[in-house]
């Protein structure tokens, strides 16, 4: 029996066979089979108060959810929203969601008003959950300009502003009874966007029917046991959070942590301590942190009750490995993944030995393989060991998206004779492990995340000083990369510290500190092609002061006048 | 200008180089930055780096959730440069 077979056989499908819906397979069938009373879910708050809700009460708040969009009149297919942290009114809000067979998609609290902007647009977006500071703070002086959105939903107990609904009266005039429709395994479930090098971000259209690989992978790379006490530390606004932080575990009926406040290395320790986590699913740059913290610090903790820490968002570096071994006494197991693919497509499984810079082995039921794209759009793969290329999957497991909202173009670009291109490039041993080399592209890996350069300078360009720019993933020891901006001024303008900073807080401002750069360098000009497309290959080679590859075809190869502001700088940040 | 005042004017300048866009005139001096500024866990980390450098301190890993807020800033630094 191949692998989803044996996954569909753990599943229930909706009863009298109407079909797969991910809602039911991972909340309502739990309570169905008798175990209601199990925690679905602990919430730690900010100040580190415990909520715990069981498998029934979600059941029953997810319906009065879905009832509230019935009653709000939003359809089946239709986009909802979530804009806010980690509160219990998103992961009630995306399951009430798949339950009325909407699509629901979350954006990141870091995300300034053009993120937000873009994304709502582009989903088509009629409704929006938010909190009343994210509302005023990011939404109120843009709603006028989004005229599909019908409604916005405020949670976190707080009062609705005028024009928006709060969550708490919603749900209160609502049934906690709803039957989930028939529901196609292919019917829409997540948006989950991505960035592009180029053009605005693209938004990956999930199914119902990820649900096996999600299950399969949870099985193989976690091992998941229904007492198993899981925490996935990262963010629904980005795929993980959603895949692992929400669907995976409860698919496996286990309980999973969620805290609500931001990363603090104390707090990490002491959340794994208190809530006797087993299951740990983080990512590199949270490692980082933690080393940096020292191992004393771990060790001031008693983390007996771990017994698998996994990592994802970009390789795990060996110095990783071997400061997990010695501080928290685990092998720290990677895992490689994309919010295209939907699920863990490499890794190091749960009783696989860690073997140090190899992200592990393709997961049964994927077929990967190592390949270079040819001038003709053929591939040719790339068969013996050791040698770079780019990952490719063949097309077809079950989470593989299944197209970028209103996007068919950009959708089939990704594809080549029937397998799907990563963008990343890869190696492979003798025993089919994969190491990470690099992106493909000019992308930019920030925490975990992909910023799209093309983003950030588009808005950036915006502000009247700034005539060009062009952004970069500048090392970072602790995020991976952070944005860095080169740019260029127009005329009557001249390079001085109160403008630097005048920059960088409009940047953020349209961008969130999610996207926006953490540095911006002026000069007095930016490499380009003959034909004008800036070459931001040869800033990241300046910046890491390696060689910049062949520069024939560059309009203006000598070193980039980064101008100084040393001077002026005085207690300026690293 | 008393320390209070001197103090108070460091830690605003330190926010300001982390996060310019900031109106400091409308800090709240008892909630959070994050939950007023939208700053995240790197802002908030750069912004104690940047402490540590213009006061010259050493700021321990488990006080650094004691500098979220304006008045708990003051009120940990005060303590920290009358032992130094």
């Amino acid at each position: 029996m191949d692998v989803w077979e044996e996954a569909r056989r753990h599943l229930d499908g909706l009863p009298g066979g109407a079909g797969l819906n991910i809602a039911y397979e991972a909340v309502d069938r739990h309570v169905a089979h008798g175990r209601g009373e199990h925690a679905a879910f602990r919430f730690v708050s900010p100040d580190m108060k415990v909520r715990s809700m069981s498998y029934a009460e979600l059941a029953q708040a997810s319906n009065r959810f879905a009832n509230v969009l019935r009653d709000l009149r939003i359809g089946a297919g239709e986009t909802v929203f979530s804009f806010a942290g980690r509160i219990p009114e998103l992961y009630i809000m995306a399951v009430g969601a798949l339950k009325a067979r909407a699509v629901f998609s979350a954006l990141y609290a870091n995300f300034g008003e053009e993120p937000i902007r873009t994304r709502l647009s582009k989903g088509g977006g009629r409704l929006l959950l938010t909190t009343a500071p994210l509302y005023e703070r990011r939404i109120a002086a843009m709603r006028s300009s989004l005229p599909m959105l019908r409604h916005v939903i405020i949670g976190g107990h707080e009062v609705a502003p005028a024009e928006t609904l709060g969550f708490d009266a919603l749900m209160a005039a609502a049934s906690d009874t709803f039957e989930i429709a028939p529901t196609d395994p292919e019917d829409t479930t997540f948006v989950h966007f991505t960035s592009g090098t180029t053009g605005s971000p693209k938004g990956a259209l999930h199914v119902h029917a990820a649900a096996v690989a999600l299950y399969a992978s949870a099985s193989s790379v976690f091992d998941l046991k229904p007492d198993d006490i899981y925490w996935c530390t990262a963010d629904p606004g980005w795929v993980t959070g959603i895949s692992y932080g929400l669907v995976a575990p409860l698919l496996h009926g286990v309980t999973a942590v969620v805290d609500e406040g931001e990363f603090d290395r104390t707090r990490w320790y002491r959340i794994t301590h208190d809530q006797r986590i087993t299951v740990l699913y983080t990512a590199p740059t949270a490692i980082r942190m933690l080393m940096k913290a020292g191992a004393r610090l771990a060790r001031s903790f008693d983390l007996g009750s771990l017994r698998l820490i996994v990592s994802a968002g970009e390789a795990l570096s060996p110095e990783a490995v071997r400061w997990g071994r010695q501080a928290l006494g685990l092998d720290i197991h990677d895992t490689w993944w994309q919010t295209e693919t939907g699920s863990i497509i490499i890794g190091t499984e749960a009783h696989d030995d860690v073997h140090l810079g190899l992200m592990g082995k393709t997961l049964a039921g994927v077929e990967t393989a190592v390949a270079r794209r040819q001038t003709d759009g053929s591939l040719q793969f790339v068969g013996e060991s050791d040698r770079v290329g780019e990952l490719v999957l063949k097309a077809g497991w079950p989470s593989m998206f299944r197209g970028y909202i209103g996007e068919p173009d950009r959708y089939a670009k990704c594809f080549a004779g029937g397998w799907y291109l990563t963008g990343d490039l890869v190696c492979h041993d003798a025993e089919g492990r994969f190491s990470f080399v690099s992106r493909g592209d000019e992308l930019i890996k920030s925490a975990g995340h992909l910023i799209g350069p093309y983003e950030v300078e588009s808005s950036l360009v915006e502000h009247p000083a700034i005539a060009e720019a062009a952004a970069i993933g500048k090392p970072d020891p602790l995020v991976g990369e952070v944005v860095k901006a080169f740019v260029t001024l127009r005329e009557d303008h001249i390079p001085s510290e109160e403008l630097r900073l005048d920059l960088l807080a409009f940047a953020r401002q349209r961008l969130g500190p999610a996207l926006a750069p953490r540095e911006i360098a002026f000069c007095r000009s930016l490499p380009k092609t003959r034909n004008g497309k800036i070459m931001r290959q040869v800033l990241r080679a300046r910046e890491l002061g390696v060689p910049e590859g062949d520069l024939a075809g560059v309009e203006a190869p000598e070193p980039t006048p980064e101008v100084e502001l040393r001077a002026a700088k005085g207690q300026q940040q690293p | 200008m008393n320390q209070e005042q001197w103090l108070r004017r460091e830690i605003l300048e330190a926010l300001t180089m982390v996060a310019p866009e900031t109106d400091t005139d409308a800090l709240n001096s008892t909630s959070s930055f994050r939950d007023q500024l939208g700053i995240d866990s790197i802002d908030h980390l750069n912004f104690i780096i940047g402490l540590e450098k213009r006061l010259d301190v050493r700021i321990a890993e488990a006080d650094h959730h004691k500098l979220s807020s304006l008045q708990g800033c003051l009120d940990y630094l005060q303590r920290v440069l009358k032992a130094a």
